[in-house]
């Protein structure tokens, strides 16, 4: 378990935001960084609230895994699904290229 | 102005006037847009106004009344939906520029309920960027104003739905609460607003914030509309696999029962820590006359002690961004919504435009919650954070068990403050995050609630809201306990809370508020 209460650096933030694919420019770190020490602070007080025996909750009922009746229904034409995208080629959504030069 | 402005009436009101044919679904809807052309330029709770559709809509409404077999009781009776529920064929953008112009090839199965029913969609309102917010300011599209004081905020995220309410530029509308976006919104504008039970009406189509806490809910000016919108929209959907597959209890029976305003019999539990420090004077008065009014109607009042839920905010701080962080991830610039190429990179690659794309396209609040979410669920932080925060969210719904076992329904204030001024918290995350204190537990344990007006506080003349909370699939309580509450207070007032707001009518000749800016995205 970490230390806590911590606070976030400036470099952590920018880690994140690589791993969450936001490209966050200097200003928005130096902005965003101090914010979310704040509220990171302030949430870490949870910590050792709740013993190891409570049990997690991950969802508000009681629920295993739901099926409905495997019968065909109408569902969106390759038309319709690709309404909404950027760009589309063949009736397929046109993506840039996702190899680097060296792969 | 027409002799009759049927913008003023309740949806039970306007159901019978069409019944009784005094009026037609193609007068009173256009008669909202009228409303909405008059006003909104100023109050900006529209995103957009679809009054063609909403027209055509009208007439069919109209002609199937004429042949003696409307769709539902609410057939004809024109409607608002929050942009965060998908409207096939009308842009849903969830408040946010990653999503600007987005059409859905899809609507969501409240929007398809509606349509079945026969409601015309007057357009879509405006809301706090993906709900994460308290004021709707983090919208990409601007703020809504609050029809009280426009330079106030009308409570979030759902605080177009509210001021349309509010405003009267809809006699309904629909909401979604993640962590009191249909019930915060209700008290700050004072409208009625109910979070049901989670898993009581389907989130099929509902852009997902935090899919273990959304729930989609109605808003409206009295107990009564809310119980016949929470029937129409409610029930099990298929499409939903964390719908409830149940009946609903009879929730319209339940307001009309409570409307009599007895409560013989009926025990309240007062939450000790959802009162006190950090809510404003005039708020708690209100709540305690409020109260006062339920025991003289005879209901027994005792005093409950939730201790988890002074953990709650911080709980809810951590497993909302955890869960909006994984859902947010699909805006990835492939397959719908807004796509940038980066500057100065030549034939960029897909990681590198959606990098680019998120960060245009996101606002300041959404990046916030998705670094945070994307730290609580870090290895070497999981156990920290996101699972002590599932912990805690197990000794929150003990908590309602214990107080449930002793109390009917519970009460409490359902926001610490009245409206803030635009701007006032703005750039203060956790200053913002308090004004959700009081309704985040009934979310994190899938409880229903319902915030109910309950007058304004004397040091500002703002309304204020009390919120009832009862056990899941109990909706039918909140109902019952909150008609009666409507009914003592309106007898005390001499008619309803909005009677006392600004008719906003100056707008309507031709100020240049008034002209700017409806039905556009602006």
């Amino acid at each position: 378990m970490p230390e806590s209460p911590r606070s976030i650096t400036r470099d952590e933030v920018a880690h994140l935001a690589d791993l969450a694919r936001i490209d966050l420019s200097d200003a928005e770190l130096d902005h965003l960084a101090p914010q979310l020490s704040v509220i990171l602070e302030s949430v870490a007080a949870i910590q050792g609230v709740a013993g190891d025996d409570i049990p997690p909750t991950s969802h508000p009922l009681p629920l295993s895994n739901v099926f409905r009746a495997d019968e065909v229904v109408p569902s969106l034409t390759a038309e319709e699904a690709l309404s909404g995208a950027p760009e589309a080629e063949q009736q397929r959504f046109s993506v840039p290229r996702i190899l680097g030069d060296e792969q | 102005m027409t002799a009759t402005d049927w913008t003023r009436r309740t949806a039970a009101e306007l159901v019978d006037a069409l019944a009784a044919g005094e009026t037609t679904s193609v007068e009173l809807t256009q008669a909202h847009l009228d409303r909405i052309a008059a006003v909104d330029g100023a109050v900006h709770a529209f995103l957009q106004v679809d009054t063609d559709g909403a027209l055509a809509q009208a007439s069919a409404a109209d002609e199937r009344r004429a042949a003696g077999s409307p769709a539902s009781a609410l057939d004809g009776v024109p409607i608002a939906v929050k942009d965060v529920l998908a409207t096939k064929g009308l842009p849903t953008t969830c408040g946010s520029r990653i999503l600007e112009g987005w059409v859905p090839p899809y609507d969501a199965t409240v929007v398809a309920r509606l349509r079945a029913a026969g409601l015309p969609i007057l357009g879509k309102t405006n809301m706090d960027e993906f709900a994460m917010g308290s004021s709707t300011e983090h919208s990409a599209y601007g703020p809504t104003h609050n029809p009280w004081d426009l330079d106030r905020i009308p409570g979030g995220s759902g605080g177009g739905s509210a001021a349309a309410v509010a405003a009267f530029e809809a006699p309904l509308a629909i909401g979604t609460d993640t962590g009191g976006s249909i019930r915060q919104p209700g008290a700050v504008t004072g409208t009625v607003g109910v979070k049901p039970t989670y898993g009581g009406v389907s989130r099929y189509g509902l852009v997902a914030l935090a899919n273990s806490l959304d729930q989609a809910g109605p808003v409206t000016r009295t107990v009564l509309d809310s119980a016949l919108l929470h029937e129409l929209i409610g029930g099990h959907d298929p499409l939903d696999s964390t719908s409830i597959d149940q009946p609903l209890p009879a929730l319209v029976e339940a307001a009309r029962q409570g409307a009599t305003g007895d409560l013989s019999g009926v025990r309240i539990g007062v939450v000790t820590e959802l009162g006190g420090e950090g809510y404003q004077t005039g708020v708690l008065a209100r709540f305690q006359e409020s109260v006062d009014l339920m025991v003289k109607a005879g209901a027994e009042v005792v005093e409950v002690s939730c201790p988890s839920f002074v953990h709650a905010l911080a709980t809810y701080y951590l497993i909302l961004p955890a869960e909006a962080s994984s859902n947010l991830a699909k805006f990835d610039a492939m397959r719908y919504g807004l796509r940038v190429w980066p500057e100065g990179i030549e034939n960029a690659s897909a990681e590198e435009v959606m990098r680019a794309t998120r960060d245009a396209g996101f606002g300041d609040e959404v990046k916030r919650r998705i670094i945070l979410g994307t730290y609580a669920l870090s290895s070497g932080y999981y156990d920290a954070y996101y699972g002590q925060a599932q912990k805690v969210r197990t000794l929150v719904t003990r908590d309602f068990e214990a107080a449930f076992a002793q109390a009917d329904v519970l009460v409490s204030p359902t926001a610490p403050t009245t409206a803030f001024r635009l701007g006032e918290k703005v750039d203060d995350p956790l200053a913002m995050y308090l004004n959700d204190l009081a309704t985040i537990p009934a979310n994190l344990s899938g409880v229903p609630g319902i915030s109910v007006p309950s007058g304004l506080a004397e040091e500002d003349g703002l309304p204020t809201g009390v919120q009832i909370l009862a056990p899941v699939q109990a909706d039918d309580r909140v109902y019952r306990v909150g008609a009666a509450l409507e009914t003592l207070l309106e007898q005390q007032w001499g008619g309803p809370l909005l009677a006392k707001a600004p008719t906003l009518d100056a707008l309507r000749d031709g100020s240049s508020l008034a002209s700017s800016g409806t039905g556009d995205q602006a």
